[in-house]
Protein backbone atom coordinates (compact mmCIF):
# COMPACT_ATOMS: atom_id res chain seq x y z
CA UNK A 1 0.00 0.00 0.00
CA UNK A 2 3.17 2.22 1.16
CA UNK A 3 3.53 2.23 -3.36
CA UNK A 4 0.26 3.69 -3.67
CA UNK A 5 0.71 6.35 -1.39
CA UNK A 6 3.79 7.01 -3.58
CA UNK A 7 2.05 7.07 -6.84
CA UNK A 8 -1.00 9.55 -5.15
CA UNK A 9 1.88 11.48 -3.79
CA UNK A 10 3.12 11.79 -7.40
CA UNK A 11 0.11 13.20 -8.69
CA UNK A 12 -0.16 15.67 -5.76
CA UNK A 13 3.65 16.91 -6.43
CA UNK A 14 2.97 20.62 -7.16
CA UNK A 15 6.39 20.45 -9.62
CA UNK A 16 4.40 17.54 -11.48
CA UNK A 17 1.51 20.51 -12.48
CA UNK A 18 3.83 22.83 -14.30
CA UNK A 19 5.55 22.91 -17.27
CA UNK A 20 6.28 21.19 -20.29
CA UNK A 21 4.74 16.90 -19.82
CA UNK A 22 2.93 18.08 -16.77
CA UNK A 23 0.02 16.62 -15.68
CA UNK A 24 -2.65 19.16 -17.13
CA UNK A 25 -0.78 19.05 -20.24
CA UNK A 26 -0.69 15.04 -20.66
CA UNK A 27 -4.25 15.64 -19.43
CA UNK A 28 -5.33 17.43 -22.26
CA UNK A 29 -3.75 15.43 -25.11
CA UNK A 30 -5.01 12.59 -23.46
CA UNK A 31 -8.94 13.68 -23.59
CA UNK A 32 -8.46 16.22 -27.18
CA UNK A 33 -7.00 12.28 -28.52
CA UNK A 34 -10.13 10.69 -27.53
CA UNK A 35 -12.62 13.32 -28.66
CA UNK A 36 -11.23 13.64 -31.84
CA UNK A 37 -10.61 10.03 -32.46
CA UNK A 38 -14.12 9.45 -31.35
CA UNK A 39 -15.87 11.73 -34.06
CA UNK A 40 -13.77 10.78 -37.25
CA UNK A 41 -15.06 6.95 -36.00
CA UNK A 42 -18.62 7.56 -35.29
CA UNK A 43 -18.54 10.29 -38.55
CA UNK A 44 -17.60 6.64 -40.50
CA UNK A 45 -19.50 4.02 -38.43
CA UNK A 46 -22.92 5.71 -36.98
CA UNK A 47 -23.84 5.99 -40.52
CA UNK A 48 -22.99 2.97 -41.82
CA UNK A 49 -24.36 1.21 -38.82
CA UNK A 50 -28.08 3.18 -39.24
CA UNK A 51 -27.94 2.15 -43.08
CA UNK A 52 -26.80 -1.11 -41.98
CA UNK A 53 -29.66 -1.09 -38.46
CA UNK A 54 -32.69 0.42 -41.49
CA UNK A 55 -32.46 -1.81 -43.98
CA UNK A 56 -31.52 -4.95 -42.50
CA UNK A 57 -28.87 -5.22 -45.56
CA UNK A 58 -25.45 -5.99 -45.08
CA UNK A 59 -25.54 -6.65 -41.68
CA UNK A 60 -23.47 -10.38 -42.20
CA UNK A 61 -20.80 -8.42 -43.09
CA UNK A 62 -20.73 -6.50 -40.72
CA UNK A 63 -21.26 -8.27 -37.82
CA UNK A 64 -18.29 -10.51 -38.89
CA UNK A 65 -16.06 -7.23 -39.21
CA UNK A 66 -17.20 -5.87 -35.78
CA UNK A 67 -16.32 -9.35 -34.06
CA UNK A 68 -13.42 -10.26 -36.11
CA UNK A 69 -11.65 -6.84 -35.61
CA UNK A 70 -12.01 -7.79 -31.65
CA UNK A 71 -9.06 -10.46 -32.13
CA UNK A 72 -7.12 -7.42 -33.80
CA UNK A 73 -4.05 -6.57 -31.35
CA UNK A 74 -4.19 -3.01 -30.49
CA UNK A 75 -0.11 -3.04 -29.64
CA UNK A 76 0.27 -4.69 -33.24
CA UNK A 77 -1.80 -1.99 -35.12
CA UNK A 78 -0.30 1.33 -33.17
CA UNK A 79 3.12 -0.46 -34.15
CA UNK A 80 2.91 -1.37 -37.82
CA UNK A 81 1.48 2.26 -37.73
CA UNK A 82 4.15 3.78 -36.15
CA UNK A 83 7.15 2.33 -38.45
CA UNK A 84 5.07 3.33 -42.03
CA UNK A 85 4.11 6.65 -40.64
CA UNK A 86 7.01 7.69 -38.05
CA UNK A 87 6.50 9.21 -34.76
CA UNK A 88 3.71 11.63 -34.57
CA UNK A 89 -0.15 12.23 -34.31
CA UNK A 90 -0.92 10.52 -37.51
CA UNK A 91 -0.09 6.65 -36.38
CA UNK A 92 -1.96 6.80 -33.46
CA UNK A 93 -5.18 8.47 -34.67
CA UNK A 94 -4.85 6.37 -37.79
CA UNK A 95 -4.81 3.03 -35.23
CA UNK A 96 -7.28 4.73 -32.86
CA UNK A 97 -9.46 5.10 -35.54
CA UNK A 98 -9.82 1.49 -36.86
CA UNK A 99 -9.94 0.33 -33.62
CA UNK A 100 -12.89 2.12 -32.39
CA UNK A 101 -14.77 1.56 -35.53
CA UNK A 102 -16.24 -2.10 -34.43
CA UNK A 103 -18.07 -0.70 -30.98
CA UNK A 104 -19.32 2.03 -32.76
CA UNK A 105 -20.57 0.14 -36.08
CA UNK A 106 -22.13 -2.81 -33.51
CA UNK A 107 -24.09 0.26 -31.10
CA UNK A 108 -25.50 1.28 -33.83
CA UNK A 109 -26.68 -1.67 -36.29
CA UNK A 110 -27.67 -2.67 -33.16
CA UNK A 111 -29.59 0.19 -32.11
CA UNK A 112 -31.53 0.45 -35.14
CA UNK A 113 -32.15 -3.43 -35.42
CA UNK A 114 -33.91 -2.79 -31.81
CA UNK A 115 -36.90 -1.31 -32.57
CA UNK A 116 -39.76 -2.47 -32.66
CA UNK A 117 -40.94 -3.71 -36.55
CA UNK A 118 -44.71 -2.88 -35.57
CA UNK A 119 -43.37 0.04 -34.20
CA UNK A 120 -41.41 0.61 -37.92
CA UNK A 121 -44.87 -0.57 -39.82
CA UNK A 122 -46.90 1.70 -37.88
CA UNK A 123 -44.82 4.68 -38.80
CA UNK A 124 -45.44 4.02 -42.24
CA UNK A 125 -48.74 3.52 -42.28
CA UNK A 126 -49.27 7.04 -40.90
CA UNK A 127 -47.55 8.19 -43.84
CA UNK A 128 -44.04 9.39 -42.18
CA UNK A 129 -41.23 9.60 -45.12
CA UNK A 130 -38.12 6.50 -44.71
CA UNK A 131 -35.72 10.10 -43.75
CA UNK A 132 -38.55 10.61 -41.00
CA UNK A 133 -38.88 7.10 -39.83
CA UNK A 134 -35.04 7.05 -38.95
CA UNK A 135 -34.94 10.50 -37.49
CA UNK A 136 -38.40 10.68 -35.61
CA UNK A 137 -38.89 6.64 -34.67
CA UNK A 138 -35.72 4.18 -34.91
CA UNK A 139 -33.16 7.19 -33.36
CA UNK A 140 -34.70 8.30 -30.79
CA UNK A 141 -35.88 4.61 -29.46
CA UNK A 142 -32.84 2.77 -30.43
CA UNK A 143 -30.51 5.76 -28.94
CA UNK A 144 -29.65 4.19 -25.32
CA UNK A 145 -27.97 1.59 -27.63
CA UNK A 146 -26.10 3.42 -29.89
CA UNK A 147 -24.71 5.15 -26.64
CA UNK A 148 -23.65 2.31 -25.28
CA UNK A 149 -21.81 1.62 -28.17
CA UNK A 150 -20.18 5.06 -28.02
CA UNK A 151 -19.59 4.23 -24.96
CA UNK A 152 -17.89 1.23 -25.09
CA UNK A 153 -15.48 2.78 -28.46
CA UNK A 154 -14.48 6.06 -25.57
CA UNK A 155 -13.45 3.06 -23.13
CA UNK A 156 -11.31 1.49 -25.85
CA UNK A 157 -10.11 4.74 -27.22
CA UNK A 158 -8.99 5.49 -23.86
CA UNK A 159 -7.42 2.48 -22.80
CA UNK A 160 -5.72 2.14 -26.87
CA UNK A 161 -4.63 5.97 -26.37
CA UNK A 162 -2.80 5.13 -22.98
CA UNK A 163 -0.86 2.49 -25.03
CA UNK A 164 0.10 5.23 -28.08
CA UNK A 165 2.29 6.95 -26.25
CA UNK A 166 4.77 3.73 -26.91
CA UNK A 167 4.72 5.31 -30.44
CA UNK A 168 4.05 9.24 -30.09
CA UNK A 169 4.62 11.70 -27.48
CA UNK A 170 1.19 12.36 -26.09
CA UNK A 171 -1.13 11.68 -23.47
CA UNK A 172 -1.13 10.17 -19.86
CA UNK A 173 0.58 6.98 -21.05
CA UNK A 174 3.96 8.81 -21.35
CA UNK A 175 3.72 8.89 -17.78
CA UNK A 176 4.03 5.14 -17.65
CA UNK A 177 6.47 4.71 -20.56
CA UNK A 178 9.20 7.40 -18.70
CA UNK A 179 8.54 5.87 -15.53
CA UNK A 180 9.56 2.39 -17.03
CA UNK A 181 12.77 4.46 -18.39
CA UNK A 182 13.73 6.04 -15.41
CA UNK A 183 12.76 3.18 -12.75
CA UNK A 184 10.42 5.28 -11.52
CA UNK A 185 7.96 3.55 -10.05
CA UNK A 186 5.67 6.23 -8.85
CA UNK A 187 5.18 7.97 -11.60
CA UNK A 188 4.26 4.91 -13.57
CA UNK A 189 1.98 4.37 -11.03
CA UNK A 190 0.66 7.83 -10.23
CA UNK A 191 -0.16 7.85 -14.31
CA UNK A 192 -1.88 4.78 -14.35
CA UNK A 193 -4.05 5.87 -11.69
CA UNK A 194 -4.66 8.88 -12.98
CA UNK A 195 -5.70 7.16 -16.33
CA UNK A 196 -7.47 5.20 -14.39
CA UNK A 197 -9.64 8.07 -12.83
CA UNK A 198 -9.90 9.73 -16.21
CA UNK A 199 -11.75 6.17 -17.74
CA UNK A 200 -14.32 5.49 -14.32
CA UNK A 201 -15.06 9.26 -14.61
CA UNK A 202 -15.97 8.97 -18.72
CA UNK A 203 -17.57 5.65 -18.00
CA UNK A 204 -20.37 7.16 -15.46
CA UNK A 205 -20.85 10.37 -17.72
CA UNK A 206 -21.66 8.38 -20.41
CA UNK A 207 -23.83 5.81 -18.07
CA UNK A 208 -26.04 9.06 -17.22
CA UNK A 209 -26.11 10.06 -20.73
CA UNK A 210 -27.29 6.22 -21.26
CA UNK A 211 -30.13 7.00 -19.08
CA UNK A 212 -30.93 10.63 -20.57
CA UNK A 213 -31.38 9.65 -23.92
CA UNK A 214 -34.35 7.14 -23.49
CA UNK A 215 -37.60 8.53 -24.62
CA UNK A 216 -40.01 9.25 -21.49
CA UNK A 217 -42.92 6.92 -23.36
CA UNK A 218 -40.04 4.15 -23.00
CA UNK A 219 -38.46 4.72 -19.88
CA UNK A 220 -42.64 4.39 -18.23
CA UNK A 221 -42.16 0.56 -19.50
CA UNK A 222 -38.69 -0.52 -19.46
CA UNK A 223 -36.59 -1.15 -16.32
CA UNK A 224 -33.56 -2.98 -17.22
CA UNK A 225 -30.16 -1.00 -17.66
CA UNK A 226 -29.19 -0.94 -21.11
CA UNK A 227 -25.83 -1.66 -22.14
CA UNK A 228 -24.27 -2.05 -25.02
CA UNK A 229 -24.88 -5.36 -26.99
CA UNK A 230 -22.09 -8.09 -27.66
CA UNK A 231 -21.79 -8.24 -31.03
CA UNK A 232 -22.69 -11.93 -30.60
CA UNK A 233 -26.28 -13.06 -30.35
CA UNK A 234 -27.80 -14.31 -27.09
CA UNK A 235 -29.37 -17.55 -26.94
CA UNK A 236 -33.52 -17.53 -26.68
CA UNK A 237 -34.86 -20.34 -25.15
CA UNK A 238 -35.71 -22.89 -26.66
CA UNK A 239 -33.65 -21.71 -29.70
CA UNK A 240 -30.37 -23.06 -29.83
CA UNK A 241 -27.56 -20.76 -30.23
CA UNK A 242 -26.26 -21.20 -33.92
CA UNK A 243 -22.60 -20.66 -34.03
CA UNK A 244 -20.98 -17.68 -32.44
CA UNK A 245 -22.02 -14.86 -35.43
CA UNK A 246 -24.41 -16.00 -37.40
CA UNK A 247 -27.99 -15.22 -36.87
CA UNK B 1 8.58 -14.28 -44.98
CA UNK B 2 12.24 -14.07 -44.91
CA UNK B 3 12.31 -12.97 -41.43
CA UNK B 4 9.69 -15.53 -40.80
CA UNK B 5 11.42 -17.94 -41.97
CA UNK B 6 14.58 -17.23 -40.22
CA UNK B 7 12.81 -16.40 -36.92
CA UNK B 8 10.53 -19.53 -36.78
CA UNK B 9 12.20 -20.45 -33.37
CA UNK B 10 11.56 -17.38 -31.92
CA UNK B 11 7.67 -17.27 -33.34
CA UNK B 12 7.01 -20.87 -32.13
CA UNK B 13 8.59 -20.10 -28.78
CA UNK B 14 6.96 -17.22 -28.48
CA UNK B 15 3.36 -18.92 -29.32
CA UNK B 16 3.78 -20.87 -26.27
CA UNK B 17 4.64 -18.18 -24.14
CA UNK B 18 1.52 -16.12 -25.42
CA UNK B 19 -0.22 -19.65 -24.55
CA UNK B 20 0.91 -19.97 -21.31
CA UNK B 21 -0.02 -16.34 -20.43
CA UNK B 22 -3.51 -16.62 -21.99
CA UNK B 23 -5.00 -20.35 -21.19
CA UNK B 24 -4.64 -19.98 -17.61
CA UNK B 25 -5.99 -16.92 -17.50
CA UNK B 26 -9.12 -17.58 -19.54
CA UNK B 27 -9.87 -21.06 -17.52
CA UNK B 28 -9.28 -19.48 -14.61
CA UNK B 29 -11.90 -16.02 -15.47
CA UNK B 30 -14.33 -19.29 -16.58
CA UNK B 31 -14.04 -21.12 -13.81
CA UNK B 32 -14.39 -18.21 -11.18
CA UNK B 33 -17.22 -16.21 -12.72
CA UNK B 34 -19.80 -18.86 -13.47
CA UNK B 35 -20.54 -19.36 -9.61
CA UNK B 36 -20.37 -15.67 -9.11
CA UNK B 37 -22.70 -15.17 -12.31
CA UNK B 38 -25.17 -17.64 -10.83
CA UNK B 39 -25.23 -15.81 -7.52
CA UNK B 40 -25.56 -12.64 -9.57
CA UNK B 41 -28.51 -14.39 -11.72
CA UNK B 42 -29.98 -16.02 -7.92
CA UNK B 43 -30.78 -12.48 -6.02
CA UNK B 44 -31.88 -8.97 -7.46
CA UNK B 45 -29.64 -6.89 -5.45
CA UNK B 46 -26.17 -9.35 -5.47
CA UNK B 47 -26.97 -8.89 -9.50
CA UNK B 48 -27.19 -5.37 -9.53
CA UNK B 49 -23.73 -4.93 -7.08
CA UNK B 50 -22.04 -8.03 -9.00
CA UNK B 51 -22.69 -6.53 -12.09
CA UNK B 52 -21.32 -3.01 -11.70
CA UNK B 53 -18.06 -4.01 -10.33
CA UNK B 54 -17.82 -5.96 -13.74
CA UNK B 55 -18.54 -2.93 -15.47
CA UNK B 56 -15.91 -0.69 -13.57
CA UNK B 57 -13.39 -3.55 -13.76
CA UNK B 58 -13.74 -3.76 -17.63
CA UNK B 59 -13.68 -0.21 -17.77
CA UNK B 60 -10.06 -0.02 -16.33
CA UNK B 61 -7.47 0.32 -19.39
CA UNK B 62 -5.67 -2.51 -19.30
CA UNK B 63 -1.98 -0.85 -19.26
CA UNK B 64 -3.12 0.74 -16.29
CA UNK B 65 -4.17 -2.35 -14.70
CA UNK B 66 -0.81 -3.90 -15.53
CA UNK B 67 1.21 -1.31 -13.84
CA UNK B 68 -1.45 -0.56 -10.58
CA UNK B 69 -1.81 -4.53 -9.61
CA UNK B 70 2.08 -5.43 -8.67
CA UNK B 71 1.87 -2.95 -5.12
CA UNK B 72 -1.61 -5.22 -4.72
CA UNK B 73 -0.71 -8.42 -5.40
CA UNK B 74 3.37 -8.31 -4.37
CA UNK B 75 4.35 -9.72 -7.69
CA UNK B 76 7.42 -7.61 -9.47
CA UNK B 77 6.04 -5.68 -12.74
CA UNK B 78 7.53 -7.92 -15.00
CA UNK B 79 6.28 -11.36 -13.54
CA UNK B 80 4.21 -13.21 -15.86
CA UNK B 81 1.68 -14.19 -12.98
CA UNK B 82 0.59 -10.42 -12.76
CA UNK B 83 -0.57 -10.11 -16.27
CA UNK B 84 -2.13 -13.89 -15.69
CA UNK B 85 -4.09 -12.24 -13.00
CA UNK B 86 -5.24 -8.99 -15.30
CA UNK B 87 -6.06 -11.34 -17.80
CA UNK B 88 -8.26 -13.50 -15.51
CA UNK B 89 -9.92 -9.84 -13.72
CA UNK B 90 -11.23 -8.63 -17.49
CA UNK B 91 -12.19 -12.03 -17.98
CA UNK B 92 -14.42 -12.29 -15.20
CA UNK B 93 -15.44 -8.80 -15.56
CA UNK B 94 -17.28 -10.37 -19.54
CA UNK B 95 -18.46 -13.41 -18.26
CA UNK B 96 -20.01 -12.90 -15.02
CA UNK B 97 -21.86 -10.85 -17.13
CA UNK B 98 -22.75 -13.45 -19.31
CA UNK B 99 -22.82 -15.92 -17.30
CA UNK B 100 -25.76 -14.51 -15.25
CA UNK B 101 -28.01 -13.87 -18.78
CA UNK B 102 -27.08 -17.54 -19.21
CA UNK B 103 -28.97 -18.75 -15.93
CA UNK B 104 -31.33 -16.21 -16.39
CA UNK B 105 -32.18 -18.24 -20.10
CA UNK B 106 -32.75 -21.10 -18.61
CA UNK B 107 -36.63 -20.96 -18.34
CA UNK B 108 -38.33 -21.07 -14.71
CA UNK B 109 -40.91 -24.06 -15.90
CA UNK B 110 -37.63 -26.62 -16.86
CA UNK B 111 -36.32 -25.66 -13.08
CA UNK B 112 -39.89 -25.69 -11.59
CA UNK B 113 -39.92 -29.32 -13.04
CA UNK B 114 -36.56 -30.72 -12.05
CA UNK B 115 -37.29 -30.03 -8.71
CA UNK B 116 -40.82 -31.55 -8.92
CA UNK B 117 -38.86 -34.60 -10.07
CA UNK B 118 -37.01 -34.75 -6.83
CA UNK B 119 -33.56 -32.90 -7.75
CA UNK B 120 -31.62 -31.48 -4.88
CA UNK B 121 -30.62 -27.83 -5.16
CA UNK B 122 -27.02 -29.10 -6.01
CA UNK B 123 -28.56 -31.79 -8.03
CA UNK B 124 -30.68 -29.43 -10.13
CA UNK B 125 -27.65 -26.48 -10.69
CA UNK B 126 -25.29 -29.53 -11.79
CA UNK B 127 -27.71 -31.49 -14.21
CA UNK B 128 -30.58 -29.22 -15.42
CA UNK B 129 -29.71 -25.39 -15.13
CA UNK B 130 -25.55 -25.67 -16.18
CA UNK B 131 -25.86 -27.62 -19.00
CA UNK B 132 -28.81 -25.64 -19.98
CA UNK B 133 -26.63 -22.48 -19.57
CA UNK B 134 -24.21 -23.92 -21.74
CA UNK B 135 -24.84 -22.48 -24.75
CA UNK B 136 -24.92 -19.01 -24.08
CA UNK B 137 -21.85 -19.47 -21.36
CA UNK B 138 -19.73 -20.93 -24.49
CA UNK B 139 -20.59 -17.47 -26.49
CA UNK B 140 -18.99 -15.19 -23.28
CA UNK B 141 -16.20 -17.49 -22.78
CA UNK B 142 -15.52 -17.24 -26.85
CA UNK B 143 -15.45 -13.45 -26.63
CA UNK B 144 -13.40 -13.99 -23.74
CA UNK B 145 -10.71 -16.47 -25.26
CA UNK B 146 -10.69 -13.71 -28.13
CA UNK B 147 -10.17 -10.92 -26.26
CA UNK B 148 -7.36 -12.32 -23.90
CA UNK B 149 -5.22 -13.24 -26.63
CA UNK B 150 -5.20 -9.90 -28.04
CA UNK B 151 -4.87 -8.20 -25.15
CA UNK B 152 -2.24 -10.40 -23.93
CA UNK B 153 0.15 -9.03 -26.23
CA UNK B 154 -0.16 -5.48 -24.13
CA UNK B 155 2.23 -7.13 -21.32
CA UNK B 156 5.25 -6.76 -23.78
CA UNK B 157 5.94 -3.10 -23.16
CA UNK B 158 6.05 -3.40 -19.88
CA UNK B 159 8.85 -6.38 -20.42
CA UNK B 160 6.45 -9.22 -20.06
CA UNK B 161 7.39 -11.55 -22.72
CA UNK B 162 4.63 -12.99 -25.32
CA UNK B 163 3.98 -12.48 -29.06
CA UNK B 164 3.53 -8.97 -27.90
CA UNK B 165 7.62 -8.91 -28.06
CA UNK B 166 7.27 -9.04 -32.17
CA UNK B 167 5.99 -5.90 -31.78
CA UNK B 168 8.05 -3.64 -29.43
CA UNK B 169 11.29 -5.19 -31.05
CA UNK B 170 10.03 -5.38 -34.42
CA UNK B 171 8.81 -0.94 -33.56
CA UNK B 172 12.35 -0.49 -32.35
CA UNK B 173 14.42 -2.40 -35.15
CA UNK B 174 12.25 -1.16 -37.26
CA UNK B 175 11.22 -4.23 -39.04
CA UNK B 176 7.85 -4.30 -40.59
CA UNK B 177 7.70 -8.26 -41.29
CA UNK B 178 7.89 -8.96 -37.64
CA UNK B 179 5.08 -6.43 -36.56
CA UNK B 180 3.22 -8.47 -39.32
CA UNK B 181 3.80 -11.89 -38.26
CA UNK B 182 3.02 -10.97 -34.49
CA UNK B 183 -0.42 -9.64 -35.72
CA UNK B 184 -1.52 -12.58 -37.77
CA UNK B 185 -0.01 -14.79 -35.14
CA UNK B 186 -2.50 -13.55 -32.69
CA UNK B 187 -4.67 -13.69 -34.79
CA UNK B 188 -4.54 -17.06 -35.46
CA UNK B 189 -3.66 -18.03 -32.23
CA UNK B 190 -6.93 -16.60 -31.28
CA UNK B 191 -9.20 -18.30 -33.76
CA UNK B 192 -7.63 -21.50 -33.08
CA UNK B 193 -8.65 -21.38 -29.63
CA UNK B 194 -11.74 -20.04 -30.58
CA UNK B 195 -12.15 -23.48 -32.59
CA UNK B 196 -11.35 -25.47 -29.62
CA UNK B 197 -13.98 -24.28 -27.71
CA UNK B 198 -16.72 -24.99 -30.35
CA UNK B 199 -15.27 -27.93 -30.79
CA UNK B 200 -15.89 -28.86 -27.04
CA UNK B 201 -18.82 -27.14 -26.93
CA UNK B 202 -19.85 -29.37 -29.30
CA UNK B 203 -18.35 -32.45 -27.62
CA UNK B 204 -20.39 -31.51 -24.22
CA UNK B 205 -23.56 -29.92 -25.65
CA UNK B 206 -24.07 -32.52 -28.84
CA UNK B 207 -28.11 -30.65 -28.73
CA UNK B 208 -26.52 -27.40 -29.32
CA UNK B 209 -24.86 -27.78 -32.62
CA UNK B 210 -25.79 -26.43 -35.83
CA UNK B 211 -29.10 -27.84 -37.06
CA UNK B 212 -28.85 -29.24 -40.31
CA UNK B 213 -32.97 -29.77 -41.08
CA UNK B 214 -35.96 -29.66 -39.06
CA UNK B 215 -36.52 -33.07 -38.43
CA UNK B 216 -33.08 -34.72 -37.24
CA UNK B 217 -31.54 -37.33 -39.62
CA UNK B 218 -31.47 -40.77 -38.60
CA UNK B 219 -27.88 -40.30 -37.67
CA UNK B 220 -28.55 -37.79 -35.79
CA UNK B 221 -30.97 -40.02 -33.72
CA UNK B 222 -28.51 -42.86 -33.50
CA UNK B 223 -26.08 -40.46 -32.50
CA UNK B 224 -28.36 -39.01 -29.69
CA UNK B 225 -29.15 -42.64 -28.81
CA UNK B 226 -25.78 -44.15 -28.63
CA UNK B 227 -24.54 -41.16 -26.21
CA UNK B 228 -26.58 -41.13 -23.10
CA UNK B 229 -24.47 -37.87 -22.24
Amino acid sequence: MNLFLDGIAWILDPANWSGPGSIPQRLWEHVSITALVLVIASAIALPVGAVIGHTGRGREPAVRVSGGLRALPTLGVLTLFGIWLGIGLAAPIIALVILAIPPLLAGAYAGFESVDRRTIDAARAVGMLESQIVGKVELPLGMPIVVGGIRSATLQIIATATLAAYVANEGLGRFIFEGLKTRDFPQMLGGSILVIILALVIDGLFAVIQRLVVPAGVRASRTRELRSRPTRSRAVVGQPIIEGNQK
Amino acid sequence: MTWLWSNLDLVGELILVHLALSVPAIILSFVISVPIGWLAHRYAWSRGVLLSLCALLYAIPSLAMFVALPPITGLGLRSPVNLVIALTLYGIAVIVRTAADAFDSVASDVRQSATALGYSAAGRFWGVELPLAGPVLLSGLRVVVVSTVSLATVGAVIGVQSLGSLFTDGFQRGIEAEIITGIVATILLALLLDWLCVMAGRLLMPWSGPRRSRRPALSDVRSIEADPA
